[in-house]
């Protein structure tokens, strides 16, 4: 019982997991100042993605 | 549930397309909302558009990575990639199913009544992985020009989210862009086009076939924090579940399938045994409403021998 019950708990944590690495990944985004990247291209028309570039 | 699900995606269309001065700025929206990321498909190139494309910028990103590298700035797109990842580790492909405004669009046109309505084939499922590793990963990064600068392939080629939001009201918008049309924009209008017309055929045919988007959340179905589950005991394989799905899923035979966008509709209107539920992070939400039901039973046919 006490087994299954690890278990379950051990599958409910490993779920959290690709979260957390997430956002490790989101927050060395912003360490690296991608944000204000992001900002930039998406502040200018993509003429690629409207089909004319 | 049905209808708030729709609602909520008729909301979530709305917020992420609120900019409602690009009739008279003529241009998209500049403000820092965009800053954030759009759960679902929805063009940062569209005049209305308020956030940022995830498909979009993570090209974006990549197809300069040796150029960002040249310059000492290190981007490789992990911003992008983590907030996807957030929402995908969460929700899965619930977002696909409750926040997409293409989604919507593909649905809304399925309602339009037509003589046949066809399925997926599953082959053709398989699509979508590849749009996500070449078209949106591995050719923006790897194919470069001289100057080593490579193309967002799946935004240039394919998105027909693109032209519809970002392509024909740009062109409106601004008549300085109508001479550079050429073959890209007519290759891209056939896509739009393509899906749209197969959309009144079919259950969401971009999703099911071509989403880099949906193949991504899709890959952590069975790990996110929002996940529905089966309860065997209750299940009696009467393939209620696969009638009312919009995307072909026999839910007891594929659980948490990454076609799953957890629409909730095999939950709350098909299973008359309430075998499935809805968990999160392991815990049961019971708060979901369910229609009174009844067990369907056989008819009895009149004996006339």
């Amino acid at each position: 019982m006490t087994n299954k019950l690890s278990k379950k708990k051990l599958h409910i944590l490993y779920r959290f997991i690709p979260l957390t690495i997430s956002l490790v990944l989101f927050l060395i985004g912003v360490a690296l100042n991608e944000p204000q990247r992001v900002l930039e291209q998406a502040w200018n028309i993509c003429l690629d993605c409207i089909g004319i570039g | 549930m049905e209808t708030l699900r729709k609602l909520l995606q008729t909301f979530f269309t709305i917020l992420t397309n609120s900019f409602v001065l690009f009739p008279w700025t003529k241009n998209i929206y500049q403000g820092p909302l965009k800053i954030l990321c759009s759960p679902g498909l929805n063009c940062y190139s569209c005049p209305a558009s308020t956030t940022y494309c995830p498909l979009g910028a993570i090209q974006q990103l990549l197809l300069g990575v040796r150029f960002s590298i040249e310059t000492g700035s290190y981007y490789f797109s992990s911003y992008v990639f983590g907030t996807i990842g957030i929402i995908a580790s969460l929700t899965g492909r619930l977002t696909c199913g409750w926040l997409c405004p293409f989604g919507l669009l593909q649905e809304l046109l399925y309602k339009i009544p037509s003589r046949r309505k066809f399925q997926v084939a599953q082959p053709l499922r398989y699509i979508k992985y590849f749009m996500l590793v070449c078209l949106v990963i591995l050719f923006p990064l790897m194919l470069t020009d001289q100057w080593g600068i490579g193309k967002p392939w799946f935004c240039k080629f394919i998105c027909p989210a693109g032209t519809l939001e970002a392509g024909i009201p740009m062109i409106i918008l601004q008549p300085d862009l109508r001479p550079t049309l050429g073959y890209l924009f007519y290759n891209k209008l056939f896509w739009m086009f393509w899906f749209l017309i197969w959309s009144i055929y079919s259950s969401r045919p971009f999703c099911k076939t071509t989403c880099p988007l949906g193949a991504f959340y899709g890959l952590f179905n069975r790990i996110s924090i929002f996940q529905l589950h089966l309860n065997k005991q209750r299940c009696t394989d009467c393939g209620a579940c696969r009638s009312v799905c919009p995307m072909d899923i026999q839910f007891n035979k594929n659980v948490n399938s990454s076609e799953c966008i957890l629409c909730l509709r095999c939950m709350t209107e098909a299973c008359h045994y309430d075998a499935i539920s809805i968990h999160c992070a392991g815990l049961p939400l019971s708060l979901i409403p369910r229609k009174p039901r009844t067990p369907k039973t056989p008819q009895l046919q009149p004996d006339h021998s």
